[in-house]
C-alpha cells in the first residue's frame, strides 16, 4: 500500500485540477483545455483510489471500468449534436445511480461485517441521504432524458392531488429515514426491507418530481439534476470519508444551482414556478386571449425575392432547427446572404433549444463564426433597423404575447422582439403551438410571412435559389 | 474528522458559486456537461467500495453493487468528458475559421 499521505496529496492535486478546469471552462478561449485539465484531475483521483489499498477486487473493478468506458465512449461519439441535452441528462442519471449504489454497498459492508449495531446514527443517516439524492437524480434524469428524446410525451403529466402525492412520498421517505438512522427502531419491518423501501421510494420520487414538468422547462430541470448529482457525489464522499468526492461534488452542486438560477432568470420565472406549476400543460393557454387573424403563407421563391432585396438580416434559431438538423443548411444560407451583400447576424435567446447555449453549440458545429452569434440583449435595442428576421424553428422565445398578454403563461419572459422588425419570415412545419403549448400571435401579424415546411428542406431550397 | 469534512464542503460550495457566476451564456452547455463529468467523481467512491478484504461467496451482493457502481460512474466520467470535448472542439474550429 502506498503511504496514505501520498494518496491524500494526489487527491488534493486532483481537486486543484478540478477547480482550475472548471474555471477555464467558463472562458471561451480556454474551455477545451479546461475540460482536459479536469479530466486529468479525474484520472489522478482514480489512480489514487486504485492504489489506496493493496487488497482490492481488481477483476471486478476492471470489468466495471472497461465496460463503462466502452459504453461512455461509444455513446459520446455516436450522439448527434442536436441530441446533446438528452445525452447529458442520461450521463447525469448514471452518476446519480452510482452514488446510490455506493451508499447501498457501504450499508451492505456493515451488514456482512456485522457492524450495523455499532455504526453511528450519523453514518447511517449519511448513507440514507446518499441513497435519497442518488435515487432522485437517477430516475429524474431518466425521465428528463425520455422526455427530451421523445420516448414519452414531453407535455406535463398531471393529475389531481399530484402535489399531495409527492408530498406524501417525501414524508414517507423522511419518516423511514428517521426510523432507520436516528431512532434505529426497525422492528416493524426489518432493517433491510426498510432500506430497500427507501431506495424504491427515492426512485419513485424522482419520477413523480419530473413528470409534471413540461419539456420546455427541461433545461432548468437538467441543470438542477446536474446539481443534485454533485450533491449525491458529495454525500457519497461523507459515506466513505473522502475529501476529493466532497470537493468535486460540492463544486458541481453549487455551480449547478447557479446555472439553474441563471436559466430561471432568463425565463423570468421562479424555480418553484418551474417545478410546481405544470407550465405548458395547455390548460392555461386556452384561457388566454385567443389568437385571431390569418397567417400569410409564402413560397420559397417569394422568400428568396424578399431576402435578395434585404440588407440587414437577423436569423433567430430555435429547437426546430435542431430537430430538422438544419444548422449546416442555415450556415450555408447565411454565407449566401452575405455574398449577396447583406449583413447577417444570429440572435440567440438564452433558453433557445433544450439546453442553455444549445444553439451556440449547433451553429459552432456548422462553422458559423462566433462573432455573428449575438445575445438577446444586444439585438433587441436595434431590432427596428432589421429588414428581415428569419425565425427558424423558434416559437416561444419570439412570442410577443410574453410582452403583451397578461393571461399568457409565458407573460413576462424576456423575448427577442422580432415582431418589431420590418418583416419576419417564420419557418415552421405547421401553425401548431410550440413545445410549451402556447399560441403565438406573431404568426398572424401583418408583417409576418409563414414559410411552411421542414426547416432543412426549406433552407436548402433558398440556398439553391441563391446559387441559380 | 466529521467537522473537517463539513468545513471542506462549505468552502468548496462557495468556490463553486464564485467560479460559475461570470460565465457567458453560450458556454452554458459545455459547462453543464463538463461539470456533469466531474460529478462522476463518485467513481472513486465506487472503486473504494471494492477495496479491502472480501470473503468471496459471502459477499456477492457487495461485489455486484460495487461493480455496477463502477460501471455507471465510469460511463458518467468517460462519456461526460468526451462529449464535452467534442462540443468544445467545434467552438475552437469555428474560431479559427473566423480568423482566416
Amino acid at each position: 500500500m502506498i503511504n496514505s499521505n501520498i494518496i491524500n496529496l494526489l487527491y488534493i492535486v486532483s481537486a486543484i485540477l478540478f477547480i482550475y478546469g472548471l474555471k477555464m471552462l467558463g472562458n471561451a478561449g480556454k474551455a477545451r483545455k479546461g475540460n482536459l485539465v479536469s479530466a486529468i484531475g479525474m484520472f489522478i483521483a482514480i489512480i489514487a483510489a486504485l492504489t489506496s489499498n493493496n487488497v482490492l477486487q481488481w477483476q471486478w473493478i476492471a470489468v466495471g471500468i472497461i465496460a463503462g468506458a466502452i459504453v461512455g465512449a461509444v455513446a459520446s461519439r455516436k450522439v448527434a449534436m442536436t441530441a446533446m441535452p438528452e445525452m447529458v441528462a442520461l450521463f447525469n442519471g448514471f452518476g446519480g445511480a452510482a452514488s446510490l449504489l455506493v451508499g447501498w454497498s457501504e450499508y451492505q459492508r456493515y451488514v456482512s461485517q456485522g457492524i450495523v449495531e455499532s455504526a453511528t446514527n450519523m453514518s447511517l443517516l449519511i448513507i440514507i441521504i446518499t441513497i435519497l439524492i442518488g435515487g432522485v437524480t437517477f430516475t429524474g434524469s431518466i425521465i428528463a432524458w425520455a422526455k427530451l428524446a421523445g420516448k414519452i410525451p414531453s407535455k406535463p403529466i398531471q393529475y389531481t392531488g399530484q402535489q399531495i402525492v409527492n408530498f406524501a412520498i417525501l414524508l414517507l421517505l423522511l419518516s423511514g429515514s428517521l426510523f432507520f438512522a436516528i431512532l434505529r427502531d426497525v422492528e416493524f419491518i426489518g432493517a433491510y426491507p426498510l432500506l430497500i423501501s427507501i431506495i424504491v421510494l427515492s426512485c419513485i420520487l424522482g419520477v413523480s418530481f419530473v413528470v409534471p414538468i413540461g419539456g420546455g422547462d427541461m433545461p432548468v430541470v437538467i441543470a438542477l439534476l446536474n446539481s443534485f448529482s454533485g450533491m449525491a457525489a458529495c454525500a457519497a464522499g461523507f459515506v466513505i470519508t473522502n475529501n476529493v468526492l466532497i470537493v468535486a461534488g460540492a463544486l458541481v452542486g453549487s455551480s449547478g444551482i447557479i446555472l439553474t438560477t441563471i436559466m430561471c432568470k432568463a425565463m423570468n420565472r421562479k424555480l418553484t414556478n418551474v417545478l410546481f406549476s405544470g407550465f405548458g400543460s395547455g390548460t392555461t393557454s386556452k384561457k388566454a386571449t385567443g389568437v385571431q387573424g390569418e397567417a400569410n403563407p409564402i413560397s420559397v421563391a417569394d422568400a428568396y425575392l424578399m431576402l435578395e432585396a434585404a440588407n440587414n438580416i437577423l436569423i433567430v434559431p430555435g429547437y426546430g432547427m435542431a430537430v430538422a438538423q438544419a444548422q449546416h443548411a442555415v450556415q450555408e444560407l447565411a454565407s449566401q446572404l452575405e455574398e449577396n451583400g447583406a449583413e447577417v447576424n444570429f440572435a440567440i435567446h438564452p433558453v433557445a433549444g433544450r439546453m442553455p447555449g444549445h444553439m451556440n453549440v449547433l451553429l459552432a458545429e456548422a462553422n458559423v463564426p462566433y462573432e455573428q452569434l449575438k445575445e438577446m440583449d444586444d439585438v433587441n435595442p436595434t431590432i427596428e433597423m432589421v429588414d428581415i428576421v428569419i425565425v427558424i424553428g423558434a416559437n416561444d422565445v419570439v412570442n410577443p404575447a410574453a410582452r403583451t398578454d397578461e393571461n399568457s403563461p409565458i407573460y413576462g419572459m424576456p423575448i427577442i422582439n422580432v415582431d418589431k422588425a420590418k418583416t419576419v419570415i417564420v419557418m415552421k412545419r405547421s401553425l401548431n403551438p410550440g413545445f410549451a403549448g402556447v399560441d403565438n400571435p406573431l404568426f398572424f401579424n401583418e408583417n409576418t410571412r409563414m414559410l411552411f415546411g421542414d426547416a432543412k428542406k426549406t433552407t436548402q431550397g433558398l440556398v439553391s435559389e441563391f446559387k441559380n | 474528522m466529521g467537522i473537517m469534512l463539513v468545513f471542506v464542503l462549505v468552502l468548496a460550495s462557495f468556490l463553486g458559486f464564485e467560479l460559475i457566476s461570470k460565465v457567458p451564456s453560450q458556454l452554458h452547455t459545455p459547462l453543464m456537461s463538463g461539470s456533469n463529468a466531474i460529478s462522476g467523481i463518485t467513481v472513486v467512491g465506487a472503486i473504494i467500495s471494492l477495496t479491502g478484504t472480501f470473503v468471496v461467496g459471502n459477499e456477492v451482493a457487495r461485489i455486484i453493487l460495487g461493480t455496477l457502481a463502477v460501471f455507471f460512474a465510469t460511463i458518467n466520467v468517460v462519456g461526460g468528458y468526451m462529449v464535452t470535448d467534442r462540443m468544445l472542439s467545434m467552438f475552437s474550429s469555428s474560431k479559427k475559421e473566423a480568423k482566416k
